[in-house]
């Protein structure tokens, strides 16, 4: 259990840098259609703003907004959409990840339900790498013991 | 035993560099690479899949397999370190 760090300056930039961040990353997931971005670089941003909070506060802190249930959770959450949407695809009666087939579900024709699976696929991937950025760096910087991190000393 | 290895991994060596002998010229626009597959995905991604950002697109369409893996690799590796790591205590 350590003493939460009381920096008033660093406290309150991270405050108000990490909202924007988070708005950022899920920017740089959605709009991986247009520009460079997708799955992989949205979801470090995000898992980075969650990094960030736990530098700034404490382990603690960055654990009651992201406990670790819900993080193991959507770790698994990000492979089960990927892989979920190539099985739809597969009951459809495509080929396992062709997203064409989707266009009868979504009603939409065929270029266009393989953007969707795109973009779907993307938000999967985001979810899997926030995750695995912030149990990596939590298991990582504090040795397994989550309560006595070392990061503020 | 060593000195075997260090045989057997010298020769592993000179014949991967002596294969890239047959490889392409770097950035050759005469190369398999760039005369089949690119000029496809170039040509074809807007209309085929309706995204203008063909990086996105060969990541995830045409190459979804792949991106399947890495994601599952990423998963693997945030298992393999809570498992590891992970201390609750009682």
């Amino acid at each position: 259990m350590i003493a939460q760090f009381e920096d008033v300056i660093i406290q309150t930039l991270c405050r108000l840098l990490i909202p924007f961040m988070q708005v950022f990353a899920l920017y740089v997931i959605a709009h991986g259609h247009h520009s460079p971005g997708g799955g992989f670089q949205g979801g470090c941003i995000l898992g980075a703003s969650f990094i960030l909070l736990c530098i700034a506060y404490d382990t603690r802190e960055a654990k009651r907004r992201m406990s670790e249930k819900l993080n193991e959770i959507f770790c698994s959450l990000g492979v089960i959409i990927f892989g979920g949407i190539g099985v739809v695809c597969l009951i459809l009666g495509a080929n396992y990840l062709d997203y064409s087939i989707l266009h009868k579900l979504l009603g939409v024709n065929i270029p266009v339900a393989r953007s969707l699976g795109i973009l779907g696929i993307e938000i999967g991937v985001g979810f899997t790498v926030m995750a695995a950025m912030i149990s990596i760096f939590l298991n990582l910087a504090s040795k397994g013991e989550h309560e006595e991190a070392l990061i503020l000393k | 035993m060593r000195s075997l290895a260090f045989i057997v991994v010298v020769i592993t060596g000179a014949l991967l560099i002596y294969a890239t002998i047959d490889m392409p010229d770097l950035a050759d626009p005469h190369s398999p690479a760039s005369t089949h597959v690119s000029p496809r995905y170039i040509e074809k991604t807007v209309e085929e899949t309706a995204t203008p950002n063909m990086v996105t697109s060969v990541l995830a369409d045409y190459r979804g397999y792949d991106t399947l893996g890495e994601t599952t690799v990423i998963f693997t590796a945030a298992m393999a370190c809570i498992l590891l790591l992970r201390r609750r205590r009682k």
